[in-house]
C-alpha cells in the first residue's frame, strides 16, 4: 500500500524541496575532501615492514650449528592444508636426525602458523616476507634450500613467539 | 587563388586545429576526471604513466586500439558500425560555431576564430545537432541486440528528449537579451555585463540540463552500472567503444564551452574587459586572440571541473525523479524564465 500522508516529500521544507543548498553543502564536502592527506602507499617503492607478530611465509631457521630441524614430521603431521612433506635421516651430528627433503607447497599453505606452533625446536617460523610470486605450479613447492633462512633475520619473530607464545 | 579555395583552406586549418584540440582535451579529461575522482575519494589516482601520470590517457587509447573489437552474433552489423560514428561526428561538428576567440588579421584577411563564422543561427545549430546525438545512442542500443543495451538507449534518448526542451528554453532567456543567435554578437554583447546578471534562473536552468544533455552524473541513468551493466555501450568494445567515451566527454566540452559562451562573457575578462587594451595587445592581433582564447578555456575548464566535481558528489536520480525535475521543475522554470525576462525586456522599452 502507498504512503500517501506525512511522507519525507510533505514534510520537508521549501528550500529542502529546492535541493540546491543541500548539494551545495555537498560540494563544500568533497572540495574539502580533495585536500586531505591520502592513506595510499606507493607499494614498490614504498614497502611494508610488517611486525612481529605477522605470519608471513613459513621458514626454516638456520643458526650457527645449521638447521635446527630434526624431522620429527610434526609440522607435516598438524598442517591443516597437507602443505608439508618431510623426510628423515640420520645423522652423525648430536640431533641425530635431519630432514633429507623439507618441502612447502606454497600453493596449498593457508598461513595458519600451526607448524610453528608445535615444532618442538623453534625450527620452523613466519617470516616477513608476503611477496609470494611465482611463475609456475613447479617453483610454488619451495625446497629446503628456499626455505632455510639465517636466524638474524628472524628476530623479531623469535622475540614474538618467546613472549607470546 | 581563388576567393573560394582561400576559404576552403582557412576552415579546413581551423577545422584540423579544433578537432584536435578537441580530441586531446577529451583524452586529457578523462586523466583530469580520474585524478580528482581520487583526490574526492582518498585516493591518489594515476601517477605511474609519465610525469604526475599525465601520459595515462595515451596509454588508455593505446590499450583500446589493442583491444578485440567485438560484434555480438545477432547484432546489426551495419548499425551497430555506424551508432559510434555518428555519436563522434555530432560531438565534433559542435565546434564549428562556437568562437574560441574574435578574430585575427593576417595578410590583410579578417579571420573570425571559429570553424564556421558568421552563422546567424548558431544556437539553433547546436541545439539541432544535438538532438542528432541521441541517434547515436538509440542505434546503438538497438543494434547491439542486448536487452541492457537497448534499455540504456531507450533511458538515454527519453531523458535527452526531455532535458532539451528546458535546454533550449533555458537560451531563449539570453537570446532574447541578446536579441541576436549569432554566438560571437551574444559574446560581443557582454563585454561589459555578463548574461549570467540578467538570467540567473537561466544559466541554473541550462547547467542542470546540460548534466542531463551530456548524461554525467547525477543524471547519468544510461549507464547506470549496477541496473544497465554498461548501458547503451555495453557490447561495443575496442576503440568503437572509445568513440563514445570521446563524444560523451567532448559533449561536456561543449556543454561547458556554451555556457563560457552563453552566459559568462565568452572571451572577456571579469570585471575589468578592458585588461588586454591596457596590456598594450591590439585589435586583431594574435597575441589578443591567444589571450582571448586562454581566457575562453580558463572559464570552459572551470566549468569542466564542476562538472567533475558533482559527479563525484551528488547520488543518481532515480529515473522517474529524473522525468519529474524535467517536466515538471525545469520546463516551467524555463518558461517562466522567458515570461519574466520578456515582460522586464518591455517594460524597459516603454520606459
Amino acid at each position: 500500500m502507498n504512503v500517501t500522508q506525512n511522507t519525507e516529500a510533505q514534510r520537508m521544507s521549501f528550500w529542502e524541496k529546492l535541493y540546491l543548498p543541500a548539494i551545495v553543502q555537498g560540494l563544500g564536502v568533497t572540495l574539502r575532501q580533495m585536500f586531505r592527506p591520502k592513506f595510499t602507499r606507493q607499494y614498490p617503492e614504498e614497502r611494508w615492514e610488517p611486525l612481529g607478530s605477522y605470519r608471513g611465509s613459513p621458514v626454516l631457521v638456520l643458526d650457527e650449528d645449521g638447521e635446527r630441524c630434526v624431522a620429527c614430521g610434526l609440522c607435516s603431521r598438524v598442517c591443516p592444508a597437507l602443505a608439508i612433506e618431510v623426510q628423515a635421516a640420520e645423522t652423525e651430528r648430536e640431533k641425530e636426525r635431519y630432514p633429507v627433503k623439507f618441502e612447502i607447497n606454497m600453493l596449498r599453505c593457508i598461513y595458519c602458523g600451526y607448524c610453528e606452533e608445535v615444532c618442538p625446536e623453534e625450527a620452523i617460523v613466519m617470516s616477513k616476507d608476503y611477496e609470494l610470486v611465482f611463475e609456475d605450479r613447479e617453483s610454488a613447492i619451495l625446497g629446503k634450500e628456499q626455505l632455510l633462512v639465517p636466524i638474524e633475520k628472524l628476530q623479531d619473530r623469535l622475540e614474538f613467539l618467546r613472549r607470546y607464545k | 587563388m581563388p576567393e573560394l579555395l582561400v576559404q576552403f583552406v582557412i576552415a579546413g586549418v581551423k577545422a584540423f586545429i579544433v578537432v584536435n584540440t578537441v580530441l586531446l582535451a577529451a583524452a586529457t579529461l578523462v586523466y583530469v576526471e580520474r585524478r580528482v575522482a581520487a583526490w574526492i575519494q582518498d585516493r591518489i589516482g594515476p601517477n605511474r604513466v609519465g610525469p604526475f601520470g599525465l601520459l595515462q590517457p595515451f596509454a588508455d587509447v593505446l590499450k583500446l586500439y589493442f583491444k578485440e573489437d567485438l560484434v555480438p552474433a545477432l547484432a546489426d552489423r551495419a548499425y551497430h558500425r555506424l551508432a559510434p560514428l555518428i555519436s563522434i561526428a555530432v560531438a565534433l561538428s559542435l565546434y564549428a560555431v562556437i568562437p574560441i576567440a574574435d578574430y585575427v588579421v593576417i595578410g590583410g584577411e579578417r579571420i573570425p576564430l571559429s570553424v564556421a563564422p558568421g552563422i546567424n543561427v548558431g544556437v539553433l545549430y547546436i541545439l539541432a545537432m544535438t538532438s542528432i546525438g541521441v541517434y547515436g545512442i538509440v542505434l546503438a542500443g538497438w543494434a547491439s541486440n542486448n536487452k541492457y543495451s537497448l534499455l540504456g538507449g531507450l533511458r538515454s534518448s527519453a531523458q535527452m528528449i526531455s532535458y532539451e526542451l528546458a535546454l533550449g528554453l533555458s537560451i531563449v532567456g539570453v537570446v532574447m537579451v541578446a536579441g541576436t543567435l549569432d554566438i560571437a554578437e551574444i559574446i560581443a554583447r557582454q563585454k561589459h555585463v555578463w548574461n549570467i546578471v540578467y538570467q540567473p534562473l537561466g544559466f541554473l536552468l541550462f547547467l542542470v540540463a546540460s548534466f542531463a544533455e551530456t548524461n554525467r552524473a547525477p543524471f547519468d541513468l544510461p549507464e547506470a552500472e549496477p541496473e544497465l551493466v554498461g548501458g547503451y555501450h555495453t557490447e561495443y568494445s575496442s576503440m568503437k567503444f572509445g568513440l563514445f567515451f570521446l563524444a560523451e566527454y567532448s559533449n561536456m566540452v561543449v556543454a561547458s564551452l556554451m555556457m563560457a559562451t552563453l552566459f559568462l562573457g565568452g572571451w572577456h575578462v571579469p570585471f575589468v574587459p578592458e585588461l588586454p587594451q591596457w596590456l598594450g595587445l591590439q585589435e586583431g592581433s594574435i597575441g589578443l586572440a591567444l589571450f582571448q582564447a586562454a581566457v575562453t578555456v580558463a572559464k570552459t575548464a572551470a566549468l569542466l571541473f564542476l562538472f567533475i566535481w558533482v559527479r563525484w558528489t551528488v547520488p543518481r536520480f532515480r529515473y522517474d525523479q529524473l522525468m519529474r525535475l524535467g517536466w515538471r521543475v525545469l520546463l516551467p522554470f524555463a518558461l517562466l524564465n522567458i515570461v519574466v525576462t520578456g515582460t522586464v525586456l518591455l517594460a524597459l522599452e516603454l520606459v
